[in-house]
């Protein structure tokens, strides 16, 4: 570096934060203020989102129609899962990494910062383009956030619009996981090998790689929709020798690999967490890289599993159901190895730790429902019923945002520098945990019974487990209004000042930084000291 | 790698990335509109966003160039640019995998279903009886009327021929960069984006010839779609590798470059030999097969 040049640069390098709120914000290139606005703007998205369910809700509270017409309602499930997908669940991973990995590698920021707010800006314009489209003449996409041909062709003026925000969705993730893949290879303190990185790190390396081999192929069969409804292309027109299931095939070749992304990040938050209130190490550390790494590899021969009932060959249904039950081998080493983990561990439970320990609980439950639909026959009957439902609310509710959750309440300290409160977190955890259930367990009766997905009215049998599940709907929607004002009291009202290592057990290089942390973590590498890191010895 | 001692590296803040954003979500929006039939908003929007990004690229990649040139950047940073161009172009790898899917997956299994191979016999006997599928096919219907195909040894053996040898200007243009060899370089340098502004014209003419000699179109049933949308996604890659290629010819001739420093010269030539290779694919699996 030349002497006018580090001059010229020594700005950078000092603690200050940018002035002016077009300066910090619209110009950030620093990772803490980028993951701050992907975790505000998840939590938001989380709340639109939310609302389309209470909706949702509401209208199934009783049988007939109430509320909402039913074309509006299908197009609530459509945008709620597109939202809470891309727009909740995916950026406050993203977040959370923005936030953390520098810090846990120790690295000064990102390895491609203005990438980074690029990766960010580009979200909201993205949920401005698709929320637009409920005010569209013919209103928003209504086929299911899969977007399947034909139905999907039929939407009027919005398909175009939902498919541009898809797109920039799609860039903003791949510049996203290519900016965490070059901060994790690339800025790793001196002596952070790779087999000595958290297992957050490495959940995130793994999911980032996902995303950029997946979110080009989503790219590739929004096109394909584009050109066949604009363009006059046959891609999905059998009398052209196209096929619709080519879509599916497409589609679900980024989907099944894109829902280990909304699951991996959060593996690797609670690989954290349980360590820390258990007081032992994680119990397998290279087994559980080898698992998420076995889970990656696996979840791009499986895609076929959600098109069982579609009239595939004998064959491929076969090869498609083993390949799936293969994948519980390795979610079952994760799962044992954090019951290990707590084993005769000196446990304490702390918000993040009730939330962490939950996850394991009902992840567990939400996976083993599963392997129910991975079985071809079994599936014949679940297929598009409320036990698919069921199933990935487990996974994506009472796993990935409970895991979000973990994560925030496990972190926000460090972040703020204050404690949150620890009763409002336990009355949080507590209505939570008990209402989801409320929600969602009814809904594997429903299923079993026939219940179909997608219906804004059904048959009165089905009457009084509906009524259940959307008075725990209610009861969660609520609650979630509790983590919104712990946080925001945390940052902006607690008083109490919370040491570097906000909890005892706490290891790993974040901690060794005061809370909350300089503008810019690290201006030169950290020395990593033994007995820093989480996980202890490895060799095992 | 991770071994690299003394101060990291931190780019100041900086105004491009959000004019980014707000290009290309003014672009979109415009192209939303225009597809939608709502002008003149759709293509005035449309265009203002690709003014808002050329504006943003000229304004963005010369404020990294002065930086680079100004000797701000570590070894480190090089490192993460070069990481960041290569999964780039492994995203790119992955986006045409999803159509040359498509071509496989219609051409191997989709076409001799309809035509009644395997569990497809009952779909034929009753709705498309006497179709009997092969390849090329515009499908039962036979939409958008017969067609012929382009004959792979005329106009794509001579596309082939000049991606190839473009990738041979190149690789020795950037042999010449680093021994010094500034005259050398610059020759072949140049060459390249010539080479590709050729194959450009030539993929032009065979469009042209395909439309109005062919009947092969853009609704040519499912052949039609993958060889456009194939195709077409490799010139549109040509297209941005040749303004690349003399982005880098300007600066190399302005001297940006040094024997150990010229990251952005060796990342256009990876994205050079990626659009090959690419090309390679198409020439076996479209053109030949």
């Amino acid at each position: 570096m030349s002497t006018d040049a580090a001059t010229h640069h020594d700005d950078a390098h000092h603690d200050d934060v940018p002035k002016g709120f077009v300066h910090r914000w619209l110009f950030a290139t620093n990772h803490k203020d980028i993951g701050t606005m992907y975790l505000v703007l998840a939590l938001v998205m989380f709340f639109v989102g939310g609302s389309m369910a209470m909706v949702i809700r509401a209208e199934l509270f009783e049988p007939g129609l109430q509320l909402v017409q039913p074309y509006f309602f299908n197009e609530l499930t459509t945008l709620h899962g597109l939202i809470m997908i891309f727009g909740a669940i995916m950026p406050a991973f993203v977040g959370l990494a923005n936030w953390q990995i520098p810090l846990m590698v120790g690295a000064p920021d990102m390895a491609l910062p203005r990438m980074n707010n690029l990766s960010f800006w580009l979200l909201p314009f993205a949920f401005l383009l698709i929320l637009s489209t409920l005010f569209m003449p013919g209103g928003a996409v209504a086929g299911g956030w899969v977007m399947y041909p034909p139905l999907i062709l039929q939407t009027g003026e919005s398909l175009a619009f939902t498919i541009f925000a898809i797109h920039l969705m799609g860039i903003s993730s791949i510049m996203g996981a290519i900016n965490i893949i070059a901060t994790i290879l690339n800025l790793r303190a001196p002596g952070m090998d790779l087999l000595k990185m958290p297992l957050f790190v490495w959940t995130w390396l793994i999911t980032a790689f996902l995303l950029i081999a997946i979110m080009p192929v989503l790219a590739g069969a929004m096109t394909m929709l584009l050109t066949d409804k604009y363009f006059g292309t046959n891609f999905f027109n059998a009398a052209g020798g196209g096929d619709v299931l080519l879509y599916e095939h497409i589609f679900w070749f980024f989907g099944h690999p894109e829902v280990y992304v909304m699951i991996l990040p959060a593996f690797g938050i609670i690989s954290e967490v349980i360590p820390t209130f258990a007081r032992k190490p994680i119990f397998g550390y290279k087994p559980m890289v080898y698992a998420t790494a076995s889970i990656a590899f696996l979840s791009f021969i499986v895609w076929a599993h959600h098109m069982f009932t579609v009239g595939l060959p004998v064959g491929a249904q076969l090869f498609f159901m083993y390949a799936t039950m293969l994948i519980s081998v390795p979610t079952g080493v994760k799962v044992f190895n954090w019951v290990a983990t707590m084993w005769k561990g000196s446990m304490t439970f702390e918000t993040p730790m009730l939330f962490a320990v939950a996850f394991v609980i009902l992840f567990t439950i939400g996976g083993f429902s599963g392997l129910m639909l991975g079985l071809v026959p079994a599936d014949y009957q679940y297929h598009n019923s409320y036990f698919v439902v069921a199933h990935f609310h487990y996974v994506l509710v009472s796993g990935a945002a409970f895991g979000i959750m973990t994560g925030v309440y496990y972190w926000l300290p460090k972040w703020s520098g204050h404690m949150y409160s620890e009763r409002w977190g336990r009355i949080h955890f507590w209505l939570s945990v008990i209402s989801v259930n409320v929600l969602f367990f009814p809904m594997h009766f429903l299923g079993l019974a026939g219940m179909p997905r997608r219906i804004p009215d059904y048959n009165v049998a089905f009457a009084d487990w509906n009524m259940v599940s959307s008075i725990g709907g209610f009861v969660f929607g609520a609650s979630q209004l509790i983590f919104v004002g712990n946080i925001i009291y945390t940052v902006y009202f607690a008083k109490s000042k919370v040491p570097a290592r906000v909890w005892d057990g706490a290891r790993g290089l974040e901690w060794e930084l005061p809370s909350p942390p300089p503008h810019h973590s690290y201006s030169t590498p950290p020395e990593i000291l033994p007995g820093m890191l989480a996980h202890g010895d490895i060799t095992h | 790698m991770s071994q690299q001692a003394g101060a990291y590296y931190i780019p100041h803040g900086s105004r491009w990335p959000i004019i980014a954003a707000v290009g290309l979500f003014t672009l979109m929006w415009g192209a939303a509109h225009w597809l939608d039939g709502i002008e003149p908003e759709g293509p005035i929007l449309f265009f203002l966003g690709v003014a808002i990004i050329i504006f943003m690229k000229f304004g963005w990649f010369g404020e990294v160039i002065r930086e680079s040139r100004s000797g701000a950047y570590s070894s480190q940073v090089d490192l993460s640019f070069r990481l960041g161009m290569m999964w780039f172009i492994f995203s790119e790898v992955m986006f045409f995998g999803a159509f040359f899917g498509a071509l496989f997956y219609s051409r191997g299994l989709q076409v001799p279903w309809l035509a009644g191979e395997g569990h497809g016999a009952l779909t034929n006997y009753y709705l498309f009886r006497g179709y009997t599928g092969g390849w090329p096919t515009a499908g039962p219907d036979a939409i958008g009327g017969p067609f012929k195909t382009v004959p792979p040894w005329g106009e794509p053996l001579l596309n082939t021929l000049l991606l190839l040898s473009s990738s041979v200007t190149i690789t020795i243009a950037h042999h010449a960069l680093r021994d010094g060899h500034r005259r050398r370089m610059l020759v072949f340098l140049a060459a390249t984006p010539i080479l590709g502004a050729l194959f450009l014209w030539f993929q032009a003419h065979e469009y042209i010839n395909a439309y109005t000699h062919l009947n092969l179109t853009l609704h040519s049933g499912i052949y039609g779609a993958t060889f456009f949308l194939l195709t077409g996604f490799h010139g549109l890659h040509v297209t941005l590798g040749t303004i690349m290629l003399l982005v880098i010819l300007y600066r190399t001739w302005r001297g940006h470059f040094s024997k150990e420093h010229h990251f952005a010269f060796e990342a256009v030539a990876w994205y050079w030999h990626f659009v090959d290779i690419v090309w390679l694919a198409l020439f076996l699996f479209v053109y030949i097969m």
